[in-house]
């Protein structure tokens, strides 16, 4: 049976209601400062702006406050209310959610920590557009996977793990170029292998965020597809209805 | 996941209606029950499933009133067929029920009361059968320095796994359990659960509870019936994580439907 996003405020119980939508609630708070993190240590990286890789490194610890902060709730709420299909699953969903979320925090960090050691050196490395490129690429996959979560929306969802195909293209090809570079100028070396780094970073988020899509799919359909290959999942998700 | 196709039948319900004058309480239930496994029915009150539970050893005739439709078949056997012998179902068909029902007497005759009634005499296999019937329902060791004490002096856990080991005595095919823990405290409530476990590897067990995280506990199969109808029968894991139909989820996560 598919579940809509309206379907955990029926309980009889309306503290239980409550519970569940402060769940969902923090989660998507969680998730739209992780979204901020990712783009301020992008911005931080392209303007060359080494105060807002200092603030986008500060605010890691608020970001893992959040993820404790909400898996203690879904803690709590297994332990007093023992829930079971659909709110179970949105429980389940939202703890192994916080902990992707988390880190995509910590890819933003490292963007950031990259960020300044590149404002420091000075030089214009080469790979800015393909980091501006893939970093748009990866952020949009973010925010889709947080819509779908909050939509309930599998259709959505199964875009997200399909985009992280091409994301995944894409960052190949930017290493074989950068790696181009490195041969062609090896005092560029350090400041490419800073660049090098952010890309791999933003390779991770977009894994990350094919894991949250994933868990949607899981939360609406009682449906686990984290093995699936990208190929066959369509075929399974609309196959998967009663 | 235990595979549903794949298990041998104990009982199987063939469009079975059943009325309590006039009034429907069972409506075209077709279900099997799995041999040695542990069978749970829920449901809201009045949704039928005790009255299931007691047409599978004819508790249901001692009321006149009720008209049947349809077939229970034990063990290819029909039930309701003339040349069954009634009590003779009730002794392959075991019936627990939800307060401790202990006879005025020792612990001892309790247990051996059943087997005394089928012409057992020999104090030698009388005491085996209370010592076997005893440990089965894991509580010889608790009593097997007073056997000749009153069961009143047993507690309501103790009094219910006695009534148990009664019922164990005279070697039933199924244990059919009516809200068998609904009255005993949460580690007399453990205790019963772990028994009903442990018995399933030579009985089938068929349960009734309110308490759905017993269900989801001990029992391999799920039933979900409300207004007399079966309307969710699965195995348990996936009942409880991945129902098929919104009713049973509503009821399932205590929501309004």
């Amino acid at each position: 049976m598919d579940i809509t996003n309206d379907i955990h405020s029926q309980h009889i119980s309306k503290q239980f209601n409550h519970e569940l939508e402060e769940l969902k609630t923090h989660l998507m708070a969680m998730g739209g400062l992780v979204e901020k993190q990712v783009q301020d240590a992008i911005e931080a990286l392209l303007e060359g702006d080494s105060r807002l890789a200092e603030r986008v490194r500060d605010n890691d610890k608020a970001v893992n406050d959040m993820q404790i902060k909400i898996d203690e709730e879904a803690t709590r709420v297994l332990a007093r209310r023992q829930p079971a299909a659909s709110d179970l699953r949105l429980v389940l969903a939202v703890i192994r959610a916080t902990s992707d979320l988390e880190r995509i925090g910590d890819e933003a960090n490292k963007i950031a920590r990259n960020a300044l050691a590149l404002v420091e050196s000075g030089r214009n490395a080469h790979g800015f557009i393909e980091v501006r490129h893939i970093s748009e690429h990866v952020r949009r996959m973010v925010r889709d996977a947080l819509t779908a979560f909050a939509r309930f929306d599998t259709e959505l969802a199964v875009k997200v793990v399909h985009e992280d195909d091409a994301v995944d293209s894409e960052y190949t090809t930017a290493m074989r170029s950068l790696m181009t570079f490195m041969m062609e100028d090896p005092r560029s070396i350090s400041s490419i292998l800073s660049v090098m780094w952010i890309l791999r970073a933003l390779e991770r988020i977009g894994d990350h965020a094919d894991n949250l899509a994933e868990y949607v799919i899981y939360l609406v359909k009682g449906l686990d597809v984290r093995h699936t290959a990208s190929d066959k999942l369509d075929d399974q998700v609309s196959k998967h209805k009663s | 996941m235990t595979d549903f196709t794949s298990e041998a039948s104990c009982f199987e319900v063939e469009g079975l209606s059943l009325a309590y004058d006039g009034k429907p309480a069972l409506r075209d239930l077709t279900l099997r029950i799995p041999r040695q496994r542990v069978t749970a029915f829920i449901g809201p009150s009045g949704c039928g499933k005790s009255t299931l539970l007691r047409v599978l050893n004819r508790l249901h005739d001692l009321n006149e009133d009720v008209s049947r439709q349809g077939r229970v078949v034990l063990a290819g056997q029909d039930i309701h067929a003339p040349d069954v012998d009634v009590a003779e179902l009730r002794r392959r068909v075991g019936m627990v029920f939800q307060t401790p029902n202990p006879f005025p007497m020792s612990i001892y005759d309790n247990v051996a009361f059943g087997v005394r009634l089928q012409g057992i005499k020999r104090k030698r296999v009388l005491d085996e059968i209370v010592e076997w019937s005893l440990e089965s329902a894991a509580l010889w060791d608790e009593v097997k320095d007073r056997l000749h004490s009153s069961a009143w002096t047993l507690s309501g856990g103790q009094q219910q796994r006695l009534v148990i080991a009664r019922t164990l005595a005279v070697q039933p095919e199924v244990l059919l359990l009516d809200e068998p823990a609904s009255a005993l405290d949460p580690i007399s409530t453990l205790k019963i659960e772990e028994l009903i476990r442990s018995l399933k590897s030579r009985l089938t067990l068929v349960l009734v509870t309110h308490n759905m995280q017993q269900a989801a506990r001990v029992s391999d199969y799920t039933a979900f019936l409300q207004d007399g109808e079966l309307i969710e029968y699965a195995a348990t894991d996936n009942l409880f994580t991945n129902p098929r139909l919104r009713r049973t989820e509503n009821y399932i996560t205590g929501r309004m439907s």
